[in-house]
């Protein structure tokens, strides 16, 4: 109980340092603030960029796919926040970092987001969760109390699938440590992947991102659930309440990538 | 302790042929320092291909019944797409923070001391490290694309020289670009900042999130001639796949070539004045 209450102390104080280190000069901490939320802001630009050339997109209006753009995007958006710094791992690998981190009587993993929780990325959880609210209310749909459960459930599960998605991709990094920007075709792929209904992508490519990874019980599912629409590819509709165990299942095989990248990680030495 | 001008003189009898020796034998070393990242250039190609099929299926997604959006149609938009993600890490958009770094840590007070230009030599190193883009980032994803898209292939054959230079200028004017951004730490001794907005904006403005002809005219006008970012990405894509007419192709390369002696003109005047207040700590 106290080794709890110890280690909890020290992700607190963790946590501290990090907020004000992160806050001690002001202007860089603004201009962060203002520079993230442009990412996201981009990313819904480009979507009504392209429905300005177009009225509908693979069969669905602006408006059912804002639904699926503002899950993807808030929970993209949370999700970095809360673990998307752990694509540093690389740089943590190959500068032997990691070697302090696991010396460190706490938990990996909760030390790595804890030593740089971007806090500059809290603007983009905004925009991305606002978003998602205006989405919702304006998409014209009929409340029931199940499609209000799944209004709050789908998003977080969301969160927690892109987090697993998150740590499952750095892992990689153990392996092959000039991995790159190999996990941003996972990670920053599969959210461009979900900010748009999968009845736009074809053959393969959508098999794999949509139920290959699992992508497609991001935001395409949830969405026609709560839209009360049938799915064009013909899956029934009780598939948008999957999201949940997805998410969960995705998170078990993240820890579980994480065990096994932790135990085959060596030190470089240096 | 006498003061120092920070550019050593050029020699007074310029030799051209000098100087190409020179900015040859930069580039080529910089070309064999970049090929020697070849696990991270394949790691690159895969997202950059990976990237190439989300863009491309959303493009297509909003090709209307007439077979045509925006004035591209579905071949077109596919080598813009396709085309595009190999360009990307030819013209290095993101990701170049060297001359930062190196004026934040004083190391830049080396390249000062050289007998070439900062500008010229870096430069000449990125002419470098582009020519070995060519090869390990843009031929893969040019050979994937068609595998899986139908492509427009240039009709004209002017076409094929003009995007040749197209590109050649974009990589001159990204570099400079990328130079000024990163001269911004002489006066900030962090870059950040501006790297951060360089970063957001460029791209969003070059075409790389989607095609800018989606725009309003006004907006395409003002964005070519207002600022360089059009002339970075779009313009070399438009000309290959041929979204105009050979005179507006023309004039396309134009306004490029304009901002490119512009921008590197500004390298020179904002080198000039770094200079005169830089002030290197420690020994």
């Amino acid at each position: 109980m106290r080794a709890g209450a110890g280690a909890l102390a020290a992700y607190r104080a963790l946590l501290g340092a990090q907020a004000r280190a992160q806050t001690a000069y002001r202007t860089s901490f603004l201009v962060d603030l203002v520079g993230n939320v442009g990412f996201t802001v981009f990313d819904v630009v480009t979507v009504l960029v392209v429905f300005g050339v177009t009225r509908e997109l693979g069969g669905f209006t602006l408006r059912e796919t804002m639904v699926i753009v503002g899950i993807s995007t808030g929970a993209f958006a949370l999700a970095d926040l809360l673990v998307g710094n752990i694509e540093r791992l690389p740089r943590y690998v190959r500068t032997g970092l990691f070697d302090a981190v696991l010396l460190r009587p706490l938990g990996t993993l909760p030390q790595l987001l804890l030593m740089d929780l971007p806090l500059r990325k809290v603007s983009r959880a905004v925009f991305g969760l606002a978003v998602l609210v205006v989405a919702v209310g304006s998409a014209g749909i009929q409340w029931t109390a199940a499609r209000v459960l799944l209004v709050v459930l789908a998003p977080l599960a969301a969160v927690v699938f892109f987090g697993s998605v998150f740590v499952a991709t750095a892992t990689v990094s153990f392996f092959w440590v000039d991995s790159g920007e190999l996990a941003n075709s996972v990670t920053y792929g599969g959210r461009d992947f979900t900010t748009y209904p999968i009845t736009v992508y074809d053959g393969w490519f959508r098999a794999l991102f949509a139920y290959g990874l699992g992508f497609a019980f991001v935001g395409y599912h949830p969405a026609l659930a709560l839209l009360g629409r049938g799915d064009p590819l013909g899956l029934p509709g009780w598939v948008g309440w999957a999201a949940p165990g997805v998410a969960l299942v995705a998170a078990a095989i993240a820890a579980a990538a994480w065990r096994v990248g932790v135990r085959h990680y060596r030190s470089t030495g240096s | 302790m006498g003061s120092l001008t920070a550019t050593v003189a050029p020699p007074a009898a310029s030799n051209v042929i000098l100087w190409f020796r020179t900015f040859r034998a930069i580039a080529g070393s910089s070309f064999r320092r970049y090929s020697t990242y070849r696990q991270a250039a394949v790691a690159g190609v895969v997202t950059n291909c990976v990237f190439g099929f989300l863009r491309c299926y959303v493009l297509l997604a909003a090709v209307g019944a007439a077979g045509t959006v925006a004035g591209y149609d579905r071949a077109q938009l596919a080598t813009f797409v396709w085309v595009g993600q190999g360009l990307l890490a030819v013209i290095l958009l993101w990701g170049w923070t060297d001359l930062a770094d190196r004026i934040r840590t004083g190391e830049v007070a080396a390249d000062l001391l050289r007998p070439v230009h900062p500008v010229t030599s870096y430069l000449a190193a990125d002419l470098g490290r582009a020519g070995y883009a060519v090869l390990a980032r843009l031929i893969p994803p040019v050979l994937v694309g068609p595998l899986f898209f139908p492509v427009h292939v240039p009709q004209r054959w002017a076409t094929w020289p003009l995007f040749a230079l197209s590109a050649l200028v974009a990589v001159v004017l990204c570099f400079g670009c990328r130079y000024l951004v990163n001269a911004t730490a002489f006066w900030l001794h962090d870059a950040r900042g501006p790297v951060i907005i360089w970063t957001l904006v460029s791209g969003v403005l070059t075409g790389l999130y989607f095609p800018l002809r989606f725009l309003p005219e006004w907006l395409q006008l003002l964005l070519w001639l207002g600022t360089p970012f059009p002339s970075l990405l779009q313009t070399p894509l438009d000309v290959l796949v041929e979204r105009d007419p050979a005179g507006t192709q023309l004039a396309l390369v134009g306004v490029q070539l304009c901002w490119a002696v512009l921008i590197l003109a500004a390298c020179r005047l904002v080198q000039r004045r770094a200079e005169r207040r830089l002030v290197v700590q420690g020994g």
